[in-house]
Order: C-alpha cells, then sequence, then structure tokens
C-alpha cells in the first residue's frame, strides 16, 4: 500500500498542479473576455456589461451558463464526428500550450527542453480545430473561414517561429526557464530590446496566429457571418470562443517569458513571485484588446503579403544579424 | 489596383467543367445593409460572379399610394430610405406642391432645409458607422451612433418621431420650431465639426483603412454616368452634379455651400466626398438657423394648402368662395389635385431621389413612381466588384450606401 502511495504521489501532485493551473487559467480566459468588454466599452464611449453582479463581475458566469443551457443544434449534412470533435481540438491544443509556460522560477508544469517546440506545435494544431470545423459544418461561409485560417495559420506560423530563433540563439536554449533565466544574465535584462525586431515580428504574427484583429479574417463577421464557427451553437461555439482566448493567453504568456523577462521584474514582491509575469501578461492582453479597439481589418491578399513579404524577411534579418553579433562577440 | 484574375469560364458539361462554388450572401447577413442578397460564384477568395437579387423588402409603397389620399401617402415615402425619412417627405411634397401649384413659405421651406440636411448627416453618419464597421473599424461605428442619437433627439423635439419624422406636409411643415430647438441646434453645429475630426483621426491616416478603400472599385466618371449612379457615388468620381445646385429647391439658393468631388473615383474617394458633405451640410444648417431669426412669426404652411384630411374624390363643392377659383357654382365638380404629370428629384442623401406623380384630378394620386438611387446604385454592383475579392465586395456595398427600403419599395 504504502509502495502503491508512494509511486503515486508525483503523479497525484502533478495532476493536482495540473487542475489548479487549468482552474486559474480559466479564470483568465473567463475574465479577459469581461475585460476585454469592459475596455473595448469604454474606449467606445459605452459602459460594458454591467447588469449581472457588481459591475458586472459575474457575466463571463451568465454567459457559460447561458451557452450550456442552449441547445446544441449539428447541421444536416454535417460531417458529425469532425463537428464534435472540431472545438476540443482547438481548446485542447490552447490549453496544453499552458503546461510549458514557466509561471515563476519553481512553477512550471512540464520544464521541457523543447518547450518552444510545443508551443509552436500545440499552435499549429489548434489550426486543425479550425480547419476541420469549417470542412464538416456543411457551410459554404465556415468552409471559407476554414480555408482562409489554414492559409494564415501556415504562412504566420512561419513567421513567429523565425521570429523565436533570435530568441534561442541568445539564450542557446529551447527551455523556456532556461531563457528566462538567460535573459536575466544578460545586460538589458530582457530581450526585447536586442530582439526588438523579433519582438516585432512576434506580436504581430502572434495577432494573426489567435485570428484577432485586424487579422480575424477566418471569423470576419461582416464577410462570413462569424467564419468557420458559424454553425456552431451552445457550449461547442463555447469552447471556440474559449479557444480564442486561450490561444491570446498563451501566446501574451509566451511573450512574456522569451521577450519581457518572465518573473523577473525590477524589484521583488514578498509572497507573489508570479507578479511580474502577471502585470506583463495583463499589459499585453490589454494591448490585443486596445488593438482590436482601434484597428480595421486586413483584406486576405494584403495580409497574405504583410506575412510573406515583410514579416518573414524581417524574422530572416534579426537571425542574420543575432547570428552575426553572437558569432562576433 | 487589386490584382484581377483571368477566368475561364467553361461550359457544363464540359470536361474541364467545375462547378462554381457559390455563395448565396443574404438576405440575412450582417453587412448587406438590409436584405439584400448577392448571388456569388467565387474562385477562392475572388468573386467571378455577382448578381444582386433584390426584392424582399418589397411594400408596395408605389401601389398603396394609389389607394391613399395625398396627404396620406406621404407617410409612405417615410419607408422607403427610412435613414433619411425627412428628405424622401420633402421630395415628395414638392412634388404634391407643383401639381397644385402651391407657393410654399419661406420659413417653412429654410425650415424644411434644416431637416433635410439633418437627415443628411444622421444618413452619411449611418453610412460612416457601417461602412467602418464592415471594413473591420469597432469603434467609429459607436463613435456615429453617438452623434446620430443627438441628431434623432433633435427630430424628436422637432416632431415627436426619431426616424420615421413625416415632418414636411403638402404646403409647407408641420410645426414651427421651438426656440429650444433652434439654440440645441446651433449646440449641435458648434459641436459637430469638431466630432467629424474625431472620425478623420480614428480611420483617415490608418494604414489598414487606406489599403482597404484605396483603388477598390474603381469606376470612371464616364461609366458612373453610364450607370445612373448619382449622389455622392457619382461625385466621387469626379462629377459634380448635385441637385441641389443644378436645380435648387426650397432654400437652397440662398445658401452657399459647395459640392465635393472626388478624382479617381475610388471607395476612399467617395469617403472623402461623404466625409465633405458632412461639413457642408452641418454649414448650411448653419446659415439656415441664422436666417431663420429674418422670418420669425411667419406662417410655415401655405395658406391654400389642402387640408390634412383631404377628400377622397372628387369635392362636390357648396357654394362658397374659393382663394383661387373665385364664387364656385353649386353641384359643379371640381378637381382636388388638377390633372396632369410631375416629376421632381431632389438631392437625397444616397443620391438623386425622384418623384413622378400623375394625377387623374381626384384626391388619390392614379401613380406614384419613385426614382430611387439605391435601385440603380445595386444594380452597379456587378461592375464595380469586377476582379476584386469578397471581402471587397462588403467595401462596395458600403461605399454605394444602398438602403434596401428604398431599392426594393
Amino acid at each position: 500500500m504504502e509502495a502503491v502511495l508512494k509511486m503515486a504521489t508525483p503523479w497525484l501532485i502533478l495532476i493536482l498542479e495540473a487542475l489548479v493551473l487549468l482552474v486559474v487559467a480559466l479564470l483568465h480566459v473567463a475574465y479577459t473576455t469581461y475585460a476585454e468588454r469592459k475596455i473595448i466599452g469604454h474606449m467606445q464611449q459605452r459602459l460594458g456589461p454591467n447588469r449581472v453582479g457588481p459591475r458586472g463581475l459575474l457575466q463571463p458566469i451568465a454567459d457559460v451558463v447561458k451557452l450550456v443551457a442552449k441547445e446544441d443544434i449539428v447541421p444536416s449534412g454535417a460531417d458529425k464526428s469532425l463537428f464534435y470533435l472540431a472545438p476540443f481540438i482547438s481548446l485542447v491544443a490552447g490549453a496544453t500550450s499552458l503546461a510549458v509556460i514557466p509561471v515563476w522560477e519553481k512553477f512550471a508544469l512540464a520544464n521541457v527542453n523543447v518547450g518552444l517546440l510545443v508551443i509552436l506545435a500545440m499552435s499549429s494544431l489548434s489550426s486543425y480545430g479550425i480547419i476541420l470545423s469549417g470542412w464538416a459544418s456543411n457551410s459554404r461561409y465556415a468552409f471559407l473561414g476554414g480555408l482562409r485560417a489554414s492559409a494564415q495559420v501556415i504562412s504566420y506560423e512561419v513567421a513567429m517561429a523565425l521570429s523565436l530563433v533570435g530568441v534561442m540563439l541568445m539564450a542557446g536554449s529551447m527551455n523556456l526557464s532556461e531563457i528566462v533565466k538567460a535573459q536575466v544574465a544578460s545586460p538589458f535584462k530582457i530581450y526585447a530590446i536586442p530582439q526588438i525586431i523579433g519582438f516585432f515580428v512576434f506580436m504581430v504574427s502572434a495577432i494573426a496566429e489567435t485570428n484577432r484583429t485586424p487579422f480575424d479574417l477566418p471569423e470576419a463577421e461582416s464577410e462570413l457571418v462569424a467564419g468557420y464557427f458559424v454553425e456552431y451553437s451552445g457550449i461547442r461555439f463555447g469552447l471556440f470562443y474559449l479557444a480564442e482566448y486561450f490561444g491570446m493567453v498563451v501566446m501574451s504568456a509566451l511573450a512574456v517569458t522569451c521577450f519581457l523577462g518572465g518573473w523577473a521584474g525590477p524589484f521583488e514582491i514578498p509572497g507573489i513571485p508570479f507578479f511580474w509575469f502577471l502585470v506583463k501578461l495583463y499589459a499585453l492582453i490589454f494591448f490585443y484588446i486596445w488593438v482590436r479597439a482601434t484597428l480595421p481589418r486586413y483584406r486576405y491578399d494584403q495580409l497574405m503579403g504583410l506575412g510573406w513579404k515583410i514579416l518573414i524577411p524581417l524574422a530572416l534579418l534579426n537571425i542574420v544579424i543575432t547570428g552575426l553579433i553572437k558569432v562576433l562577440v | 489596383m487589386a490584382p484581377t484574375v483571368e477566368v475561364v469560364q467553361k461550359q457544363c458539361g464540359h470536361p474541364e467543367w467545375e462547378e462554381p462554388f457559390v455563395v448565396n450572401m443574404g438576405p440575412q447577413h450582417p453587412s448587406t445593409h438590409g436584405v439584400l442578397r448577392l448571388y456569388l460564384e467565387l474562385d477562392g477568395e475572388n468573386v467571378v460572379k455577382c448578381d444582386p437579387r433584390i426584392g424582399y423588402l418589397h411594400r408596395g409603397v408605389e401601389k398603396l399610394s394609389e389607394n391613399m389620399t395625398y396627404t396620406q401617402a406621404m407617410i409612405l415615402t417615410d419607408r422607403l430610405d427610412y435613414i433619411s425619412s425627412a428628405a424622401n417627405n420633402v421630395g415628395y411634397c414638392l412634388a404634391v406642391e407643383k401639381l397644385l401649384g402651391l407657393e410654399v413659405p419661406r420659413r417653412a421651406r429654410l425650415l424644411r432645409t434644416i431637416v433635410c440636411e439633418m437627415a443628411r448627416i444622421s444618413s452619411h453618419l449611418l453610412w460612416l458607422a457601417t461602412h467602418a464597421l464592415d471594413i473591420g473599424a469597432m469603434t467609429v461605428f459607436l463613435y456615429c451612433f453617438r452623434d446620430r442619437e443627438w441628431l434623432l433627439d433633435i427630430y424628436e423635439k422637432i416632431c415627436g418621431a426619431r426616424l420615421t419624422v413625416s415632418y414636411p406636409r403638402v404646403g409647407g411643415v408641420r410645426l414651427d420650431f421651438t426656440s429650444e430647438i433652434i439654440d440645441e441646434l446651433y449646440k449641435f453645429t458648434e459641436e459637430f465639426p469638431s466630432r467629424i475630426l474625431d472620425y478623420e483621426t480614428l480611420i483617415d491616416v490608418n494604414r489598414i483603412w487606406l489599403k482597404r478603400t484605396k483603388g477598390i472599385a474603381v469606376i470612371s466618371a464616364e461609366k458612373a454616368v453610364n450607370l445612373g449612379l448619382t449622389g455622392p457615388s457619382l461625385r466621387g468620381s469626379g462629377v459634380p452634379y448635385d441637385v441641389r445646385k443644378f436645380k435648387p429647391y426650397d432654400a437652397y439658393d440662398e445658401v452657399e455651400f459647395e459640392v465635393p468631388v472626388g478624382k479617381i473615383g475610388d471607395t476612399y474617394d467617395r469617403y472623402r466626398v461623404r466625409m465633405e458633405e458632412l461639413r457642408q451640410a452641418n454649414r448650411i444648417i448653419r446659415q439656415c438657423l441664422d436666417k431663420l431669426s429674418e422670418t420669425e412669426g411667419e406662417p410655415v404652411v401655405a395658406e391654400e394648402a389642402p387640408d390634412l384630411l383631404m377628400p377622397e374624390k372628387k369635392k362636390t363643392p357648396q357654394a362658397v368662395p374659393h382663394p383661387k377659383k373665385g364664387f364656385l357654382v353649386k353641384g359643379a365638380e371640381v378637381p382636388v389635385v388638377p390633372e396632369g404629370e410631375v416629376y421632381v428629384s431632389i438631392e437625397a442623401p444616397k443620391g438623386e431621389l425622384g418623384y413622378y406623380i400623375v394625377s387623374d384630378g381626384s384626391g388619390k394620386p392614379w401613380r406614384v413612381r419613385v426614382r430611387a438611387p439605391s435601385f440603380v446604385h445595386i444594380s452597379s454592383i456587378p461592375e464595380l466588384i469586377k476582379g476584386h475579392m469578397v471581402a471587397d465586395l462588403i467595401a462596395v456595398i458600403g461605399t454605394l450606401d444602398v438602403v434596401l427600403g428604398e431599392c426594393d419599395r
């Protein structure tokens, strides 16, 4: 008995940790939707949600309850198994990436040596959810949305991966904790300064990767009604929605880890070791929301042009410069 | 210019024939501005064929008018272009007045000009809001609605209605402005130019906005005229045609304003033209307000104007003095509205709005025909969308500023 317990303890701890992370992340995602509605509301001279609970704070919970209670409609002619599966692929891929993010020095659920690759792989995987949902819905709008998503994700995936190569070169590691430690040891403390081009390319492609304005073509509401999830309703729609915000949180967390020095801050906050991580994360999420309130949407070919003609060459240039400096210095 | 694609049209049954990817955009679609349905054949993102199919909002306004008296039929015109109902009313009233040979008092003409230009501002604000929303800039939408709300509140103070105002009437307007309304309008005209600047800072220099509008749906002046485009859509191509200048009605000959024109006739030019028109409309309202004080206390309805309760058929007159025709003989039938036909067009916010009315001498119009700018503009969509993409289609619908209530009537 004792032996079994001894063997099971690390697993139990891991499961517990994963649960804690998931719950905290879900809360973050839920309240990111609230923050988005509130911030955009105030930017647009309106109030945002303010009916449910004090200052509308219970709005995300009300949303979830509503979505769960709604009828789950499957369109006739849809490829049922894929239709059911697609939102889960999106969500799982988005949520899994969180496991490798080092929230603080001693807390990374899976401190793997190829953390960066895991995140890149997962974000590519999440596009499967989009493509499959577009295909399975048996709807023209959803199909167009799915097509757009696949093209967009492929091209911006390249730019994003290339922009991270500079970070890998400088840190000499793909382990995210190691990257943060290397950053803190470097003269500027954060990589956003020496890797300014990489940071720029990463931020732009991260917005595209998470399908948000101005790159929200797969779900362009004015053209494709809602894009790939136009036929989804109830909680499956909710899952896509969650996945989008998970993607946003993950991308922001990755930017914080790779470019902004992770958990390290100008001074220690006693008791809350992840304070600076959260501050940076919230600042980036605010940036995402701000962009959404400001910019119009790109057209499909312009989006591709931006990706292939500007971002990828810039990222390549960044790699060359970083490499040269690394060799010479 | 967006890249054009050459598409080989292969016949059905041909071995290389591929079934086109057909998308029915609308009638329920967030950005077709109502119930427009576009039958699209797509090649990837490119539009191969676009065929507008209209009629989902047909209420038979023209036919309904034939069974109503002239004054009753006016409220139907509210429902044509419901965004600028005052302009529709004015057009209709002008046509009936021409038929009756009525002279409208100056104060009424000024008031009509003011509500017309208010309608223009509220219509252009809605256009800007939806156009920007279609292209993806959400914030502009709410900014515009904030200011449009102000105008609608003023409408409410003027006549009690916000959208379908029915404020003008045959022979003048229904009510005079109170001093409160005039103060509010002064405040609005004072404030509004800075609001226009607000919108422009949001989108005018935005690179994405420029990319989405410059060089999109270019139409040359010649082609625009041939397609029958009017209003800002025509002026965007550089044709300075404006009914307010060419055939002034109401008080437009008294006020100073410029007719803004574009250069190459792309979506951006039409956007600039409308933005400039907002400023000019504001200017016109301001001038009319100044002139209102000169006509303080004058009547706002012509003396000979028909009652709001018009008799339905031919009037059997009593032996009473008639202001125009002297002393009427008992028993003879006199036409309520003289026989004849008229065509009057005005510069509605969307373009040239014309009313063609045929009277057979009874109290009801024999035929009413509306020349709706939106109808003509929708027919030009296939021409404008040639060689563009699905996303541009939204910009094209937006830039033409169509309203389906007017198109389908």
